[in-house]
């Protein structure tokens, strides 16, 4: 029998939320007026009757006090509370058979244990809708439903069984590569979404050949899987023709070099593991490592970035022998959620959409895994229409010592956490291809959904058995699922796997399915044969599945068996060495920069208020309160502080362990719209930036540890791959000159879009992330101003350069220059700065970035709620630069604004002597005139600008509001 | 005298445990992390501790509803040992998720009896979103031991669901008369109990933030104590002077606990 528990609030609480659909289908650009009514619901199958289902509703299944049961068979004709008249269009949604559904587990599994037969239980959402009828499919497809992993269902039900698919029935698959052409070498590798090159197709081609047959399904999966290009990273890794001069190994030759170079002391493991580790304290080592996923996140934004951070969070607790997650980061590259929605490509989701699905999937799994979100940022370019980035980083914290593994003769495999299904089959060969407009539908498959209580468990099981030393070796499952997770740990030793003890989420896997899987919140570990009992004990313990798949064994080979049958046998040297070196050009195209002509009449006030309300500097309040970033009790400096908690933090402070007073700063630098002009200039930028807001808060400039996030277009172009090389290029420089060595990085390429047989790339991106470390988190320093009479000062030069700016993006047609970093210049501006804050100098002190001067003093002034009155007379800038425009809003590098107490200004000055610097003027206070004012006088010494500090404020609060009326 | 025990209690998704563990050592008792399982095998031993506390965070993913999964697992196999718990005169606290839990068992507001049922629900903010921020609140009665000698008191709250209802709006007068409704969110300006978000962050009417049951020994509140137990906890804490800190106020909910024990 199956039973549709329809959940009915008792009052008008859901208001709130129908009122809202509302609103969002009229943004869709669906002409109404709309009736929205949303309840959500459960379809169980069991042998239940009516009554005793109602029974354990009120038990377990919902909030007597508030809400309360419809029951009805599933088929039944609807009774009357449920139709509420003709003209009601109803429609259910519910996941698809085979995708994870967390809450229908929970319920199922409650169920069971309360003593109540139940065969399986799925979530439902039922919408009853009134509106024009001619708009419901786009209504459905645009906003109820989402088509990657739910389906709509119109009308009434009709289930038979809730059972997602049959039994599988072993059979051997072999592809016959053997004697293929080489047009049937690609046809091979693209109907099955292998993502393999016609070289490297031939490569295997030939192995098998050598060894007299073919390789079944599982073995071509698992070389497609080693192989893709977000495993092996084989551009970034492989050789490169540019200007007369030839990289082997492009990667190894800039960033790690540098970071070899360099050989610091306190660096501990860099781009070997998950994450890069570096020395935190006596206790403890510190890592961090940032992931992209991005064109799941197209496909599903909510999915997407939910298991991204599921992902990335795994790293830190994959690396050495397993790190506690102390908190997370996020960054978002969409479009502006302005875009008009009859304009989208077929395929593509509105940016809008995107956005507030990728921010609720990084908001319920960060929170539900008690990992504070304590920095992130969001980046607006149309570029970014069709390919959305989500980046998710993860800092962990692990005793030292224990940040190296190994793996023995005879260790058990065993997998520990949630169970095998069909997500995300092909996920990371799917990253490495470009989207088309049949990717939503072709791609599905490649979406998982996450279950962060899963992991949290997982989590739990892991802190105890790494200390109890359970184990030798620790992973996770990411792309590629166990394949790339027993084949990584086993690639110096061999490995024996048994495919049939893999625990499964229902039937009908194959034995390649099982392999390949990349279903979510899964961990391999190398466990010594005498520790299993104690494994598998607190495992059980803590309601946590633990599986030995197999053992790591002494052969050199890759061994997969299902029920004795060996369907794979693979030579660990050929998987993980034999791939063809990738092998590209790269060839500059040169991008002509003009330079800009200034109005001669601007209206500065009017521009700086038009820059507060640019999506791309305007308040994300929104977004960063829908973040636990407390949880741990760890986080002293938060990512909105002032007196009324709403103005930007350069970089979050957290104080990880109560034992020392030692902190660590989390802070990113990306530059949206510097790269197509120059890329080189743009790295630095973004360097510069990921640095100088660490360095803001306090941290010490010689302990930054930097990672680097490519998203790149397709990088077989050589324009693409020129621009490439030049920020790996630029990474190489200033991480030498700065010793802030790179200890982890990701790329992510390909992302482009193909529509009508053009493709759009985005801009080259480079998230760079910044981990620094104050020696006391006493010390850290925020940017709201603090007491009127202080003096406000400012340290940098401002060159003329207006590229890549905010102002630019706005006021200009044609590309201008790119400002440069001044590495020497930038190092001691770092060192001076950081004496100056360990010296209790500084009271309060804001990086100089999007919008520039005009911009961070408007930041400034809102924090502090005060007024300032300055003046740019006294900024140290170039000739060129002498002009109020550049001089308010231009985004030179290496600048920050600082406030000094009176009676510290002396001091100050004797320290900074060999710097750039220029007094700004003298905060306000109360009472006084131009109190709540922010007044800025140019160069001839006219009031430019002079405008209270409400009007900054809900200038900049506005565009991005999103919260729903309440 | 012995050391005050506090036993946190963990479930599959409990998140807030270890730093609700170290408040407890701050105010002066030893402190134990349990999971449900350990106390499910060995309800008895619930007896060597005084203070039993349910920390924030997810319990079961708060699938169905925030807390229900564990309360159903507590009305299951632990109602008896609670009771018998509480007569003893011992103290009960839930933090966020926790007071989910206390209000979706019945333990609160009505109090620990047998066959206790939920007679109010920490229901979805008016604002249908989870959020995180500090919030001010006024203790509004002197029943909860836990309050003893606050009267205005700033903590940081983050959830989706926080607001409490009842089933009627006099049931809630009623716990306005039994001085059961201890903690109310107030216009930081004002000092007066608000239901306007954001002040009130999920439209609690009344502003209710945190109950008590007639016993005032078990409490329960959304905002979270234990992260405010240091002065860097305090969003505003780098405008203070050096010499002059704000006070963690936090640690006074665990160490009234503690000196009611030990009194």
């Amino acid at each position: 029998m199956i039973w549709h528990l329809e959940i009915v609030p008792k009052n008008t609480s859901q208001s709130t939320l129908n009122r809202h659909r509302q609103t969002e289908a009229e943004e869709l650009g669906l002409p109404g007026p709309w009736a929205i009514h949303e309840t959500r619901g459960l379809v169980i199958e069991s042998d239940m009757g009516q009554a005793e289902l109602a029974r354990a509703a009120l038990e377990v299944l919902l909030d007597p006090v508030v809400e309360s049961a419809v029951i009805t068979p599933v088929g039944a004709a609807e009774t009357s509370s449920q139709a509420k008249s003709d003209t009601t269009h109803l429609i259910h949604v519910l996941p698809k058979p085979g995708v994870t559904d967390p809450p229908g587990d929970t319920a199922l599994n409650v169920l069971q244990s309360l003593g109540h037969k139940v065969e399986r239980v799925r979530t439902m959402r039922t919408y009853r809708i009134e509106g024009p009828v001619a708009f419901l499919p786009d209504l459905t497809r645009r906003l109820l439903v989402n088509e990657a992993v739910e389906m709509a269902v119109p009308g009434r039900l009709s289930i038979n069984h809730l059972q997602p698919s049959g039994q599988y029935r072993f059979k051997l698959i072999e592809i016959p590569i053997r004697g293929m052409t080489d047009a049937e070498l690609v046809k091979t590798s693209r109907e099955g979404q292998l993502s393999l090159s016609l070289a490297e197709m031939q490569v295997i081609q030939k192995h098998f050949d050598g060894l007299g047959r073919n390789p079944t399904d599982a073995e071509l999966e698992t070389i497609a899987q080693t192989w893709s290009e977000h495993c092996s990273h084989k551009t970034l890794k492989g050789s490169v023709e540019r200007r007369g001069r030839s990289y082997r190994n492009l990667l190894k030759e800039t960033i790690f070099a540098a970071t070899s170079k360099l050989e610091a002391d306190w660096v501990v493991s860099v781009f070997a593991d998950n994450a890069g580790v570096v020395t935190f304290d006596d206790e403890f080592d510190v890592c961090f490592k940032v992931e992209t996923h991005n064109h799941p996140s197209a496909i599903d934004p909510y999915g997407g970035a939910n298991t991204g951070i599921g992902g990335v969070i795994r790293d830190p607790m994959g690396t050495g022998l397993g790190a506690k997650p102390i908190a997370n980061t996020d960054i978002f590259c969409v479009a502006p959620p302005g875009f008009p929605a009859d304009c989208l490509p077929p395929g593509v989701l509105h940016p809008k959409r995107v956005l507030k699905g990728v921010v609720s999937g990084v908001r319920d799994y960060g929170n539900r895994m008690g990992i504070p979100t304590v920095n992130g940022a969001v980046a607006f370019h149309p570029d970014y229409l069709a390919n959305p980035l989500v980046f998710c980083g993860t800092i962990g914290i692990i005793p030292r010592g224990m940040s190296q593994k190994s793996v023995n003769d005879g260790d058990y495999i065993v997998a520990v956490g949630g169970r095998t299904g069909r997500d995300g089959i092909h996920g990371a060969t799917f990253s490495s291809i470009e989207l088309t407009s049949e990717s939503e539908v072709v791609s599905s498959g490649a979406v998982q959904i996450g279950n962060a209580i899963t992991e949290k468990m997982v989590l739990d099981v892991l802190m105890q058995a790494r200390d109890r030393g359970l184990y030798r070796a620790i992973t996770d499952c990411g792309a590629g699922g166990f394949s790339s997770a027993v084949g990584e740990m086993g690639a110096d030793l061999g490995a024996e796997v048994d495919l049939e003890s893999a625990p499964l989420k229902y039937d009908g896997l194959s034995y390649t399915e099982i392999w390949i899987s990349e279903a979510q919140e899964r961990m391999v570990l190398a466990v010594p044969p005498d520790k299993w009992k104690d494994l598998q004990h607190l495992a059980e313990s803590e309601g946590v599945e633990a599986t030995v798949l197999g053992r790591f064994v002494d052969t050199g080979r890759l061994t997969l068996k299902y029920h004795g049958h060996v369907v794979g046998d693979l030579s660990m040297e050929f998987l993980h060495d034999g791939r063809p070196r990738v092998s590209r050009r790269a060839e500059s195209t040169s991008v002509k920069t003009v330079e800009p002509v200034f109005s001669s009449s601007p209206n500065h006030q009017e521009e700086l208020l038009e820059l507060l309300a640019n999506e791309n500097i305007a308040s994300k309040e929104w977004i960063i309160r829908q973040y636990d970033h407390e949880v741990q009790a760890g986080t002293v400096v938060k990512p909105l502080v002032g007196v009324n908690a709403d103005a930007p933090s350069d970089a979050a402070v957290i104080w990880p362990s109560t034992a020392t007073n030692r902190g660590l700063a989390v802070a990113n630098g990306l530059q949206i719209h510097a790269g197509v002009v120059d890329s080189y200039r743009m790295a630095a930028l973004a360097i510069d930036e990921a640095v100088r807001n660490c360095v803001a808060v306090g941290a010490d400039p010689s302990r930054i540890a930097l990672l680097d996030n490519f998203c790149w277009g397709n990088p077989e172009r050589p324009e693409n791959l020129d621009r490439l090389v030049e920020a790996a290029e630029a990474c190489h420089d200033l991480s030498l000159a700065w010793e802030t060595p790179f200890i982890s990085g990701k790329d992510s390429l390909y992302n482009e879009f193909l529509h009508d047989g053009q493709s759009r790339s985005i801009p080259p991106t480079l998230l760079i992330s910044a981990l620094g470390q104050l020696e006391d988190v006493h010390q850290a320093v925020t940017m709201d101003f603090k007491q009127a009479g202080n003096e406000v000062w400012l340290v940098g030069f401002t060159q003329a350069a207006m590229g890549g700016s905010t102002w630019a993006s706005q006021y200009l047609n044609d590309p201008a220059e790119i400002p440069s970093v001044d590495a020497d210049l930038a190092l001691a501006t770092f060192r001076k700065l950081h004496e100056a804050i360990k010296a209790g100098l500084i009271r309060s002190c804001h990086d100089i970035s999007e919008g520039g001067l005009a911009v961070t003093l408007a930041e400034m002034c809102i924090g502090g709620r005060m007024g300032l009155a300055a003046t740019l007379r006294d900024m140290p800038c170039s000739d060129k630069a002498a002009v109020d425009t550049i001089l308010l809003f231009g985004e030179s590098p290496t600048r920050f604004v600082v406030e000094v107490e009176p009676d510290a200004v002396g001091k100050l000055g004797d320290l900074w002597a060999d710097l750039p610097v220029g007094r700004l003027g003298t905060l306000v206070g109360p009472g006084e005139a131009g109190a709540d004012r922010l007044v800025i006088k140019g160069l001839d010494h006219s009031v430019l600008i002079d405008v209270s500090v409400d009007v900054l404020e809900n200038t900049w609060k506005k565009p991005l509001d999103w919260a729903p009326e309440c | 005298m012995a050391a005050v025990k506090a036993l946190v209690l963990r479930a599959p998704g409990t998140n807030c445990d270890q730093e609700t563990a170290r408040a407890w050592q701050m105010a002066g008792a030893s402190a134990e992390i349990w999971h449900l399982n350990r106390l499910l095998e060995s309800p008895a031993e619930l007896d060597s501790f005084q203070i039993l506390t349910f920390p924030g965070g997810f319990s079961y993913g708060d699938d169905l509803g925030a807390g229900r999964v564990w309360a159903a697992r507590i009305h299951q196999h632990l109602s008896e040992t609670l009771c018998r718990f509480v007569d003893r005169g011992n103290l009960v606290l839930g933090i966020c998720n926790g007071f989910q839990v206390l209000v979706a068992t019945g333990l609160l507001p009505q109090g620990a009896r047998p066959g206790m049922k939920p007679t109010a629900s920490l229901t979805y903010n008016n604002s249908r979103q989870f959020e995180a921020r500090w919030v001010d609140m006024k203790v509004s009665s002197s029943k909860s031991v836990f309050l003893k000698g606050i009267e205005r008191i700033a903590m940081p709250s983050a959830h989706g669901e926080g607001r409490f209802l009842t089933a009627t709006a006099d049931e809630l007068a009623g716990l306005v008369h039994e001085n059961q409704v201890v903690l109310q969110y107030v216009n930081p300006l004002t000092g007066d109990p608000t239901e306007t978000y954001p002040d009130n962050p999920n439209g609690s009417p009344m502003g209710v933030a945190g109950v008590c049951d007639p016993t005032g020994r078990i409490l329960g509140l959304m905002p979270h104590p234990e992260r405010f137990v240091s002065p860097l906890h305090h969003p505003r804490w780098s405008r203070f002077p050096k010499n002059a800190q704000p006070s963690p106020d936090g640690l006074k909910l665990f160490q009234n606990a503690v000196s009611f024990l030990k009194n």
